[in-house]
């Protein structure tokens, strides 16, 4: 039987989700053992040929040229995943969607007029159809090998889409925001991340995005108990998955 | 006299993992400890969404009451490995996790040794061994885990805020399921058998008789405890508030606030719900042969919550798609359909639904604007 052939592509990112796949090691050597890499420009140089089973998409779509990419991307493959904040969530980039571009380009650059980009970042699931997507910033390297072998196997990746809080009382963390009235963005943050800041003893700032059916409108009302202003609460959430937050307050609630 | 609390340690420690009451990050968890890890006089103030402990001037050595945790974690692990499974080129292979067998032991190879457990628990506990040993499907994790556990109950003196089991006919005072049990007096700790073990544990600590002016006081004791409580259910008028009133407007109220984090249900010593599924790794299960691997994976089991989207997904959708029907669904669980399935109560009246609940969602305040009022 023939390999599946996996392609992964780069947008607007950092290339920190891409490199988690180099991180996977020992998994890595198995994964290319089970699909041949057509297109990895982080890895290899082979140029982009003919049809693929998996296009894996890290990155936002932030120029009019991505935006004819990723359709072509989309037009080549049985199957389109995207890995990450940007992809998913449009990034930290997005931020620029609610402020005045052109001011931000005069502050950063000398030349803005080289800047040939788009007002507004977004995630891969406004431009073509995805089939999954695989929230954080940056990714969790087991879940993505779960991800990548659940594609190639043909099963359900076994990756759950309910709070962060599930997976906290799951490690038996105490709850740092009932019992210390920290700011912590657990009820509405999807799980995956091994609950990195509550153990810690800190709370979640939401690096995994929201998670379907966060019920943010509640969660800054309680916030704003604590003391902190609407402002702050809105800035709580506007980081690297502000575009899905920001979607999920206005649309859900 | 009560520092002799100590000799249980010493009886226990040897053959047993014991599990009780510390302290971490200022919350009273259960973990294994050792004699000076008790909490001794730290008072918990528990309030909806809310939870606080500080030391207390004179207090007793168990003034504190329940955190978040349960025997739950212990015997229903929140995450639990079912088998390996291999898929070599020339077919598959399944592996048993390393404890399923061997039986009653834990992961250090000790049972385990619940020291401090209250009433409302064993009320939970008594509901799992109707459900998992008992039930249609025998689950060996917690049989194994169960089967030579100990069980050293202790007598509540404080209720927390949040507390309501003397409402529902499950505290505080423990009755039964337990080998030994615990009240805590004025100079000293009174010791009571519940089970042949327990009578020969007690056989090994160096103890006092106690008599009647021990068994007045542990009375006495208890109806003060009583006389603590500042919430309450209707159980008498259960299940017929819920079922009554299954379209009642006070259900959408409840969605608005409820952030369905599922936090209640991890915290619950009733919730049992669990999913499995499969976790592959391309590389092979580190540690294991190789050979001729072309991958393998886990079926892991873990708690799951009638909260999360994932929960009532079925081939087609979701059939509890709302935030209402699935709040609806989880207190009518507790309140109703668990005595039906399992005979045993499905609340036992703990609160900690009501303390870990980010929004402070208060079950016993919200039946309560269910309830016909006349």
């Amino acid at each position: 039987m023939k390999k599946p052939t996996t392609g992964i592509f780069k947008f607007t990112s950092c290339d920190g989700c891409q490199l988690s796949m180099l991180n996977l090691e020992d998994d890595i050597l198995r994964l290319t053992e089970l699909t041949e890499i057509a297109y990895f420009r982080e890895g290899e140089d082979n140029p982009l040929v003919g049809h693929l089973d998996l296009a894996v998409i890290e990155g936002s779509i932030s120029t009019e040229s991505q935006k004819k990419k990723i359709t072509d991307i989309r037009e080549r493959s049985r199957h389109l995943i995207t890995i990450g904040a940007c992809a998913t969530a449009g990034g930290v980039q997005a931020l620029r969607n609610w402020a005045d571009f052109d001011a931000f380009k005069k502050i950063v650059y000398p030349k803005p007029d080289y800047i040939d980009a788009l007002p507004a970042s977004t995630p891969v699931s406004e431009h073509v159809h995805v089939d999954y997507e695989l929230w954080g910033c940056p990714i969790d390297t087991l879940e993505l090998s779960e991800v990548l072998t659940s594609f190639l196997i043909g099963k359900r990746p076994g990756i759950p889409a309910h709070s962060l809080c599930m997976e906290c009382k799951g490690k038996g963390i105490a709850c740092v925001l009932v019992s210390r009235e920290e700011p912590c963005l657990g009820p509405v943050t999807r799980s995956g991340c091994g609950v990195l800041c509550p153990s810690l003893n800190r709370a979640c700032y939401g690096c995994f995005g929201p998670m379907e059916g966060a019920n943010i409108e509640t969660l800054s009302g309680i916030f704003e108990r604590f003391g902190y202003s609407a402002d702050e609460c809105r800035m709580m959430l506007d980081k690297m998955n502000t575009y899905a937050f920001r979607k999920e307050r206005t649309e859900k609630s | 006299m009560k520092s002799r609390l100590k000799d249980f340690f010493e009886v226990l420690g040897p053959s047993y993992r014991i599990i009780g009451p510390k302290i971490e990050n200022g919350v009273v968890i259960l973990a294994e400890i050792k004699y000076g890890d008790i909490p001794a006089g730290y008072r918990d103030s528990q309030k909806p969404g809310r939870y606080r402990l500080s030391p207390e001037k004179d207090s007793q050595v168990f003034s504190f009451s329940s955190g978040p945790d349960s025997f739950k974690r212990f015997l229903n692990p929140p995450l639990a490995e079912l088998f390996h499974f291999h898929r070599f080129e020339t077919g598959l292979g399944i592996t048993s996790p390393p404890f399923s067998e061997k039986g009653g032991i834990s992961e250090t190879g000790l049972p385990i040794c619940f020291m401090g457990i209250r009433a409302c628990d064993l009320w939970a506990l008594k509901l799992y061994d109707r459900i998992f040993p008992g039930g249609r499907v025998r689950d060996r994790t917690y049989e194994s885990l169960r089967r030579n556990s100990l069980i050293i109950a202790f007598n509540c003196l404080y209720p927390s805020g949040n507390c309501f089991c003397l409402s529902t006919g499950t505290g505080p005072e423990v009755k039964d399921t337990f080998d030994v049990a615990v009240t805590e007096l004025k100079d000293s700790f009174l010791l009571e058998e519940g089970s042949a073990r327990g009578k020969e544990i007690l056989g090994l600590l160096p103890l006092g008789h106690a008599g009647e002016r021990q068994s007045l006081e542990k009375r006495e004791r208890i109806e003060t405890c009583k006389a603590l409580f500042r919430k309450s259910i209707a159980a008498d008028e259960l299940p017929e508030i819920i079922f009554r009133n299954l379209d009642h407007p006070h259900w959408e109220d409840i969605a608005r606030r409820d952030l369905e984090c599922g936090n209640c249900t991890q915290v619950c010593p009733t919730c049992f719900c669990n999913t499995s599924y499969d976790f592959v790794y391309p590389g092979g299960i580190s540690g294991e042969d190789k050979c001729n691997l072309e991958l393998s994976g886990r079926r892991l089991r873990k708690w799951d919550s009638c909260f999360s989207r994932d929960f009532a997904q079925v081939h087609g959708g979701n059939f509890r798609l709302s935030r209402k029907a699935r709040y609806r669904h989880w207190m009518a669980h507790k309140l109703a359909y668990m005595q039906d399935q399992f005979g045993l109560p499905g609340c036992v009246g703990c609160g900690r639904c009501i303390t870990w609940c980010p929004a402070g969602i208060d079950i016993t305040r919200e039946l309560e604007a269910l309830r016909p009022h006349s």
